[in-house]
């Protein structure tokens, strides 16, 4: 059997659907058991939400003051305090999981699985490295506790309608205060979350300056999108960073993503290589995306995108 | 603060196709362009303006691994680090160890920081850093986009997933950096001369008290499925009629 643990993530008032993957990656391993904690200031909405998930057999909620912002220094000592339970640790490859988790790990003195593709066995794993370029099986020390992140990308999420019972607990651990959460500075949009939404169309360096980046805001408005950038977009300012894909951004598995004026570089084809249609319009015929695009257009994207976003409207 | 120990891992350059041996056991590297990975250049980077800006006395460049990884640090030296270590290690170690390697280390020198990069593009991990923090059981801001250093305190921004994160944390402490936070300077050639006249010292894991712990083990490597270029339209009304058909709109 294996006993599960996973750590929610949730930005205080929700549950992030990262958590639902996770489940889903639990699930496919055998006889498992599966057990979510969350760790908050006020845990009770979001647990209602943990606990609606399919496959989930108990939510444990760990209630302090200091569980209010995600630092990793204060929850992982908590999370390691109740893993002796466990044969399994689990979090989301999101900045979140990928601060904490290993800093779980350690404290548990193992060595952790990063970004967990599929489940091979109990102890073994596919996994993406140098970029997604290559693929490997890994298997974990038999006889001690994995620490793993789930890529989110590869899983879908647990459904909901289930009811697993919360349980309060109590951790005794002491807490440094030797790191102190100053504040959030998030771009306010009301447009679908990049890594959730079934539409993403993303902008490259070619557009050339943040008021023309405006362009891929009125095409993904057209067509109910989130938006998504390439590095060089983000670095030349046209865009905020938490709309970056890539190795080093986001990995997303959209129904549909429109690349405009992105050259396709390896890092950045890494966080698109699980979505379902890739469209790529460039003025360069030879550009790389369109090795990997399902529908290529070659053109000025300074023709293109007006057009299509009239006859997308 | 008196010391910064940087990170400085050999890896595959960035630039480089990367082959999969056709007999699975892993990615080909003989013969292929090795640099240092390019957080880690970024990394130094900040080491070394946190220096210059009167904020620490030493740069100390650390890699871990074969004895080829004196090519990078002498790299790093020549960037402007003070003086180089090198430990020295037969074949794979574990990140767990690669973390204990630091924190003896950053006990040693007794440094105010430890910087390294958010992640080795090669087994793109991002480990080592949390790692080290839980283990020294110092503070860890990782994903830094910017740093600024105010006595025994630093300040960090850090690339999250929602946006911009700022946290405060009390020196010595453990930073990984992200690709914004600098641009590294160029080497001259001045600076390659000069850099073979610093000291670059060999560490024998053994003397740091470190034994590698139960790594994860690599059972098979393979090369991902591919994806097939599909059609090309001519126009506008090409795109949209294709993406009807998929109903995709
Ligand atoms: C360690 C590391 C990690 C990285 N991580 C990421 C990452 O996570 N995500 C990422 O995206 N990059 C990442 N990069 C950077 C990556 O290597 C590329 O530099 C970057 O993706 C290039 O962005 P781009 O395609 O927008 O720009 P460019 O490569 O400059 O491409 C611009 C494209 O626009 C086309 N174009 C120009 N004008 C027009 C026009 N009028 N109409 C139509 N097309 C036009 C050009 O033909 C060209 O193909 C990383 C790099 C490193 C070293
Ligand atoms: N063998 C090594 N030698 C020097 N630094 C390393 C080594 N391995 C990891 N690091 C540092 O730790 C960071 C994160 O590595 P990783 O956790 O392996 O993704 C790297 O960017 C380096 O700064």
């Amino acid at each position: 059997m294996a006993r599960i643990l996973i750590v929610a993530e949730h930005d205080g008032s929700d549950l992030n659907s990262s958590t639902a993957k996770c489940v889903t990656c639990a699930a496919a391993i055998d006889g498992s058991e599966i057990d979510i904690v969350v760790l908050a200031a006020d845990a009770s909405v979001i647990a209602a939400q943990a606990a609606e998930l399919a496959s989930v057999n108990r939510v444990l909620t760990i209630e302090r003051e200091e569980n209010d912002k995600p630092l990793a220094a204060v929850l992982a000592p908590q999370i390691a305090s109740i893993a002796g339970d466990y044969s399994h640790v689990l979090g989301a490859s999101s900045t979140f999981g990928k601060d904490l988790m290993p800093h779980v790990a350690a404290l548990l003195g193992v060595n952790q699985v990063s970004d967990i593709m599929t489940v091979e066995g109990n102890h073994t794993f596919k996994r993406p490295v140098y970029a997604g370029n290559a693929i490997v099986t890994v298997e974990a020390p038999e006889g001690s506790i994995v620490v793993g992140t789930v890529r989110i990308a590869s899983w879908q999420a647990a459904a909901t309608g289930n009811a697993a019972p919360v349980e309060s607990v109590t951790t005794a651990t002491e807490l440094p205060s030797h790191t102190r959460y100053v504040g959030l500075e998030s771009a306010v949009s009301d447009r679908p979350d990049l890594q959730t939404a079934a539409r993403v169309v993303a902008g490259g360096r070619a557009l050339g300056s943040e008021e023309q980046f405006g362009l891929i805001y009125k095409l993904a408005d057209a067509l109910g999108a989130g938006v998504g950038a390439s590095r060089a977009a983000v670095d030349a300012g046209y865009c905020p960073n938490d709309m970056q894909v890539g190795q080093t951004g986001k990995i997303i598995a959209p129904d549909l993503y429109i690349a405009i004026g992105i050259s396709g570089a390896i890092q950045h084809l890494t966080g698109i290589k699980d979505a379902g249609t890739i469209v790529a319009i460039n003025k360069d015929a030879e550009a790389p995306i369109f090795e990997v695009a399902d529908i290529g257009l070659v053109g000025d994207l300074f023709q293109v995108l007006p057009e299509l976003t009239e006859a997308l409207s | 603060m008196d010391k910064i120990i940087v990170g400085l891992k050999r890896v595959v350059d960035y630039n480089v196709r990367i082959q999969v041996k056709s007999d699975g056991s892993g990615v080909e590297t003989d013969g292929v362009k090795m640099s240092i990975n390019p957080f880690d250049e970024i990394a130094l980077e900040e080491a070394l303006r946190i220096r210059e800006s009167g904020g620490a006395s030493e740069v100390i460049a650390v890699s871990i691994g074969k004895s080829e990884a004196q090519q990078q640090l002498r790299t790093g030296l020549a960037m402007g680090a003070d003086r180089a270590i090198l430990v020295a290690v037969d074949g794979e170690i574990d990140p767990l160890s690669i973390a204990g390697v630091f924190k003896a280390l950053a006990e040693k020198e007794n440094a105010g920081l430890v910087i390294l990069g958010k992640q080795a593009i090669d087994g793109d991990n991002s480990q080592v850093p949390q790692m080290l923090a839980a283990l020294w059981g110092r503070p860890q801001a990782t994903f830094a986009s910017g740093v600024t250093i105010n006595g025994d305190t630093a300040r960090v921004v850090r690339e999250v997933d929602a946006g911009l994160e700022t946290v405060e944390v009390d020196l010595p402490a453990v930073l990984s950096v992200d690709l914004r936070l600098n641009e590294p300077r160029y080497v001259k050639l001045p600076d390659i001369m000069k850099a073979k006249k610093k000291p670059l010292d060999e560490v024998p894991l053994a003397d740091l008290g470190v034994e590698a712990g139960p790594p994860i083990r690599e059972l098979s490597c393979a090369a991902p499925a591919g994806r097939q270029r599909g059609v090309t339209v001519d126009d506008v009304a090409g795109l949209v009629a294709a993406l009807k058909d998929k109903g995709l709109v």
